[in-house]
């Protein structure tokens, strides 16, 4: 024996379930509200709790008094979150907790509780530098090559200045869960991305062993980054549970405090130059950028994003510490930001030039680490977005208020599997249960398990249960950078191989036949190739008897084994159309190409594009955090002024995924961030074509594209 | 939401004999798209609630001597659907038509729309009407207003008047019914909206102890129309809105009157410009020179000088809209 | 002149009155769909009957304010009574979360402004966080839940499903709601008219290409939604 076993992708021509579109197996619960979400958890006695919040952006907490608070009808336990003394960095912080038997209740004894605060003086705005003060600190400056001498030597040199601000991932299942302190042992239904991790993160802050911490998730109400670690508020509810002796208790944020402070993209400004020559040809990049994600700042977009390799750069940022609430992770993290600045200078290069921006990202394509892939993309886009008739040198839009344009954004991303553990069960009856604790953000995870399950033991979707959710599972990584499928595809294949190999130890006397002669088809465990002589997988199963067989299969990362890869690239194109008279924006048709290997479910890959592109339109033309520079607070805290695409802001999208042989060799990759990144760019860029100016700060709502207008005319 | 007592008239007497002399004793509660977001933001915490919408007497609509008669809690759909209002008033029926959200159209009504607080983000925020910070300083005019007035502005009042009817209300000569227990009392649309000039005051002429009944729009053949900037399809305020009502003699105005909404703390008469129309056709070019002559006295804030221009166009396309006319 | 809708209304409510018996139903012989158009289409207002109201009026004390603690509350939710004994500022959301355990309406933005808790009541798509529960009684209160039969789903969920129109789904029950209820004024939308006709729900997953074909299919399966 010892021998590795076979865990490769079968052939494409061989897949049964790999490379099929069924629907999503949990699709019937979610659609008919059966799905039970942590948020949806009612357990007996249970105990609602609400927060006060502090409404300063920056003050020192001088007193607090709970005495009337506690006496509050309803009320079961008072928890002070931030004590006297505490120097609070931005409005929406947690000051104190209360669990009482209604929500109403709990509100109505937290504003019993009275704080006083010796307010303190507060910076909320990065986007002008210069009104920051010593609130910016600068990194040192990059210099690659030498800058000067070659901007000396351009033929051309473009500058321009561009922006994106904070906004804040509005998951629509607010972060917070249900926690239950009975005797030593804590369960938790969090909200989450980490379900096998959570607990980690939670047992330091209540001083209970991640053992004794039990976690049960079902389904989450969206993540996007923002919901990887048990929060502050978690760990309160855990206590206020153990205060209230033992009572479950309730917290989830309001959408007030879930858009203050549960989670923002950083901002990310930055004055760009490039030098390039006649035939487009780019020879420098200089940037001075400066981003701010709250109190601790803003890193750097890696910027020229993609085009990394322009010989000659410098390269200067400066994070902004303002008084608001910190960043998370946010899909793509740092690189929507960095493909929107890089694709809008070389647009703005392009426009300087007169040349077709298509001929000026494929010329400079050398200076990428795919060049062939995006060469390849670009003229797949411009074949299905119709570039050559609609695409005119800018400002040649044509009479009349509503301009049309055309513009491009370039996307990148690594993915790969993330640590991830499968076991597989066949039971004697010939059930099968495959159970791993990772979580489903909406992505699909379950079904492809089903599928990857399905294909590997030859037996139907329905025939194999699928367990997440629960860190008492065999653990899985958390679901963020795209790793979920690669590393789950990866565990499910290797742990079903390993199970059915058992099975055909079992099998292979009844049929006279070596364990290495038989594979599994469609139900029936057969000689190889030999369909007469087989059993079906229900006498097979029922050859073992009264034991079972329990498989574990893993994925690990350093060692994928050619099941999954990472690294793949995708181009955009947006179709705009801008009312000249309004400033209004719409999307016409959004074409999106993208490389993203072997592809489980080409139905759910589509729908990952389909919401990263959606959520680019949003904040390319909608959303954004208004802090208020008086008061220190965000003003657009609910989805009135906090806006958001509904269905019918978003225009034609049209998905067109590389499925070619030499993708699907390179094994899963991963598909959560890369559609999401290079959206504002195409779209920033479809505006400037449409107007003959940019538009230089996102979201392009009607005041920022009149007041370019009014620049153009000036 | 602060706790309060709850009650369910079936007459208009009985509703207001539940009313307070001073508001904060009672709300009225309608289509409750707007009371019971205020009182979870504790903006509005009133003691007692009054459900109206068992009133008979509130509800329906009906041609009448003196016009067509809108009761207060008919909803938006079903000023929406209602086929007579489309054909003789185009500009009522696009104000409720516009607002996106189907659910918000079933559930609102027209004295809720007429009632409803500004949208102002301070003021949602608790930091009042006239919003000040605790030195005093105005905040809007110093802070964040790009949703907010660029007519009417001078005093402290800064919001714009939240009624996506109110614009049309007024440009079709509407009266608003009020009953107390003094008895009813009629108010021009364009009296009941007031910019609030103190502390305490209202944007609209309702007292407490007083309760919206119906609407009259006075029949007459005119051209109307409105037409909203707004930016989102879904779920969205507009920007700026106008409607315009045209009086015409053959193929030229007799008589406009043109009112912008969403651009001051009340609906915008724009008199001057309406009077200007008189003896011209309308064209693009005298829809385009009304339009500027509406917005001449504006005065934009730091950040919403643009609101000015998006006024303008929605005056100009209500009146070529008007012209083209379906009545 | 004639009142514009008055006839056809007074119609149904002699058609109501003459079931006396059912005052919390609409009479016999009229479809829900036609008694609601007749009734003038008033979320609540006056759409599942004045009578109704008048009854609960009386029930729930009438002029006589009643609260602020709690109060007995009747709901009618998927035809089924539940008797409740909430504060009369308990929304309906509220009230269906956790109070009867009906969690398939979502509390998202919870201020009228996304759709995720969507509901239909008296025949109309209504937010549920911005109707209080005890304004609700004597109105029939479909919910999510009460749309599929059995295991067997609703055309508008099977579509959803079918096509794709969800991701993390925490949307999806307040939107197949009020596709529910648009499919039911628009038997045979255009999708120009889905796209306007959808403006009350929020998605942040971006699920809205799923969601478009799935109301155009499910208007070809459903004769206008009206399957349940």
């Amino acid at each position: 024996m010892a021998e590795t076993p076979n865990y490769a992708w079968p052939p494409r021509e061989k897949r049964r379930q790999i490379g099929k579109s069924p629907t999503r197996i949990d699709g019937p619960a979610k659609a008919s509200g059966k799905a039970k979400y942590s948020s949806d958890v009612n357990l007996p006695g249970m105990l609602h709790a609400a927060l006060l919040t502090c409404p300063h952006a920056h003050a020192r907490i001088t007193a607090i008094d709970t005495s009337a608070a506690e006496k509050s009808p309803g009320v079961a336990a008072v928890h002070v979150i931030s004590p006297v003394g505490t120097e609070i960095q931005w409005s929406g912080t947690e000051v104190a907790a209360v669990a009482a038997t209604t929500e109403n209740q709990a509100r109505d004894a937290a504003r019993q509780i009275k704080v006083q605060y010796e307010v303190l003086p507060h910076v909320v705005r990065e986007e002008d530098l210069s009104k920051v003060g010593n609130r910016a600190k600068a990194a040192g400056e990059q210099i690659t090559g030498d800058p000067d001498q070659a901007f000396k030597e351009a033929d051309v040199v473009s500058e321009g200045e561009y922006g994106i601000p904070v906004v804040a991932h509005s998951c629509l299942e607010p972060h917070g869960g249900v926690l239950h302190w009975q005797g030593d042992k804590v369960t938790y239904w969090p909200s989450t991305q980490f379900v096998s991790g959570i607990a980690g993160t939670l047992a330091p802050n209540i001083k209970v062993p991640v053992a004794n911490i039990r976690v049960h998730q079902e389904h989450i109400g969206g993540g996007f980054g923002s919901k990887f670690g048990a929060d502050r508020w978690d760990a309160v509810s855990a206590l206020l549970s153990q205060k209230a002796g033992g009572k479950p208790v309730k917290l989830f944020l309001d959408r007030a405090t879930e858009l203050n402070i549960a989670g923002n993209r950083p901002s990310a400004y930055s004055k760009i130059k490039l030098g390039a020559k006649k035939d487009g040809t780019i020879t420098v990049w200089q940037s001075q950028s400066w981003a701010s994600g709250g109190f601790t700042g803003g890193g750097m977009p890696p910027t020229p994003y993609v085009y990394t390799n322009i010989p000659n750069k410098r390269i200067n940022h400066t994070s902004v510490s303002i008084n608001a609430a910190g960043q998370r992770a946010w899909r793509a993290p740092n690189s929507q930001q960095a493909s929107y600045l890089t694709c809008s200078a070389i647009e703005d290069l392009a426009a300087a030039l007169k040349m077709d921006p298509m001929e000026v990202f494929a010329k400079n394509a050398g200076y990428t680490p795919r060049a062939e892939t995006y060469r390849a993309q670009l003229a797949k886009a411009a074949e299905l977005s119709d570039w050559k008739r609609l695409w005119h040198q800018r400002g040649d839009a044509g009479a009349g208020p509503v301009k049309r344009g055309l513009g491009i954004g370039v996307n990148a991303w690594g993915g790969g599997g993330h640590a991830s553990q499968c076991r597989t069960t066949i039971n004697p009856d010939g059930s099968v249960m495959v159970e791993i604790g990772v979580q489903d953000l909406g992505t699909g995870t379950r079904t492809v398990i089903n599928q990857v399950a399905a294909e590997t033991l030859g037996l139907p979707l329905n025939a194999i249960a699928v367990r997440i959710g629960d860190n008492s599972l065999p653990p899985s990584g958390a679901s963020g950078g795209s790793t979920t499928v690669g590393g789950v595809s990866s565990s499910t294949r290797k742990s079903c191989v390993n199970a059915l190999a058992k099975l055909f130890d079992v099998a292979a006397p009844a049929l006279g036949l070596q364990p290495d002669q038989l594979e599994v088809v469609d139900g029936r465990i057969q000689q190889k190739d030999n369909p007469a002589k087989s059993i079906t997988w229900q006498a097979a199963c029922r050859k073992m008897g009264t034991s079972k067989i329990s498989e574990m299969g893993a994925n690990d990362p350093r060692n994928p084994g050619g099941l999954n890869s990472s690294g793949v690239g995708g181009i955009q194109v947006a179709d705009v159309s801008v009312d000249t008279e309004t400033g209004i924006v719409k999307l016409n048709k959004f074409v999106a190409v993208q490389d993203c290997g072997l592809i489980i479910n080409p139905k759910l890959a589509e729908s990952q594009c389909y919401g990263g592109i959606i959520m680019g339109i949003c904040t390319a033309l909608y959303e954004e955090r208004v802090m208020d520079p008086a008061t220190g607070i965000m003003l657009n805290h609910n989805y009135d002024t906090y806006k958001l695409a509904g269905i019918g802001d978003i225009g034609e999208i049209v998905v067109h995924l590389e499925m070619e042989p030499q993708h699907d060799s390179r094994g899963v990759i991963g598909l959560g961030e890369p559609p999401a990144i290079g959206i504002q760019a195409a779209i920033g860029n479809a505006v400037a074509n449409a107007l003959g100016v940019r538009v230089r700060n996102m979201p392009m709502t009607p005041d920022r594209v009149l007041a370019a207008l009014e620049r153009r005319n000036a | 939401m602060q706790a309060f007592e709850y009650a369910n008239p079936a007459t208009l007497a009985d509703a207001i004999a539940l009313l307070g002399a001073s508001w904060g004793e009672a709300g009225v509660l309608a289509g409750g798209t707007d009371l019971i977001g205020l009182m979870k933001d504790y903006i509005e915490m009133p003691k007692r609630v009054v459900n109206v919408k068992g009133i008979k007497e509130l509800g329906g609509i009906r041609k009448t001597g003196a016009g067509l008669r809108i009761g207060a809690t008919v909803t938006m759909e079903e000023l929406v659907e209602n086929a007579e209002i489309r054909k003789l008033y185009p500009s009522l029926h696009t104000a409720a038509a516009n607002i996106t959200s189907p659910q918000i159209r079933n559930m609102g009504t027209v004295g809720g729309d007429l009632c409803q607080r500004p949208r102002c983000w301070y003021y949602r925020q608790g930091f009042g009407l006239l919003p000040k910070d605790p030195k005093g300083q105005e905040l809007v005019a110093n802070g964040e207003n790009r949703y907010h007035a660029i007519l009417g502005n001078a005093g402290p009042a800064k919001f714009v008047s939240a009624s996506s009817l109110g614009p049309a209300l007024v440009a079709l000569g509407a009266r608003v019914k009020l009953a107390s227990a003094k008895g009813p009392r009629e108010v021009p649309a364009e009296k009941f909206f007031v910019t609030p000039a103190a502390d305490g005051a209202r944007e609209i002429a309702l007292q407490p102890n007083e309760i919206l009944t119906e609407i009259i729009i006075p029949a007459a053949a005119t051209r109307n129309a409105t037409y909203e900037v707004r930016q989102k399809d879904a779920l969205d305020w507009p920007l700026a809105t106008a409607s315009v009502v045209l009086r015409m003699k053959g193929s030229t105005v007799s008589g406009a009157r043109i009112v912008l909404g969403h651009v001051a703390p009340t609906p915008w008469l724009a008199e001057q410009a309406g009077t200007a129309l008189a003896g011209k056709a309308i064209t693009p070019e005298s829809a385009e020179a009304a339009a500027k002559a509406a917005l001449a006295g504006a005065t934009p804030l730091s950040g919403n000088a643009y609101k000015v221009q998006l006024a303008r166009v929605a005056v100009k396309r209500a009146l070529l809209e008007a012209a083209r006319g379906r009545a | 002149m004639c009142d514009f809708e008055g006839s056809e209304r007074k119609a149904l409510l002699m058609n109501h009155e003459k079931d006396p018996e059912k005052p919390n139903k609409p009479a016999g012989g009229v479809s829900r769909r036609g008694f609601i158009r007749g009734a003038g289409i008033s979320g609540g207002v006056l759409g599942s009957g004045i009578l109704e109201e008048q009854v609960q009026a009386q029930q729930q004390g009438g002029t006589k304010p009643v609260g602020p603690g709690p109060v007995p509350v009747t709901l009618t939710i998927n035809g089924k009574p539940h008797k409740l004994n909430l504060e009369p500022r308990v929304t309906l959301l509220d009230a269906l979360r956790d109070h009867v355990n009906l969690t398939g309406a979502k509390k998202v933005c919870d201020r009228g402004n996304c759709g995720a808790c969507t509901v239909i009541m008296g025949g109309k798509a209504v937010y549920a966080c911005s109707v209080l529960a005890i304004d609700a009684q004597g109105r029939e209160i479909q919910t999510i839940e009460g749309l599929a039969s059995g295991n067997e789903l609703h055309p508008v969920e099977a579509a959803f499903v079918k096509n794709d129109g969800q991701q993390c789904g925490y949307c999806t029950p307040g939107f197949v709601m009020a596709v529910k209820d648009f499919l039911d004024k628009n038997p045979k939308p255009t999708e120009e008219q889905v796209n306007h006709g959808l403006g009350g729900n929020l998605c942040r997953c971006g699920t809205y290409m799923g969601i478009r074909k799935a109301v155009l299919e499910a208007a070809k399966t459903t004769k206008g939604g009206r399957n349940g």
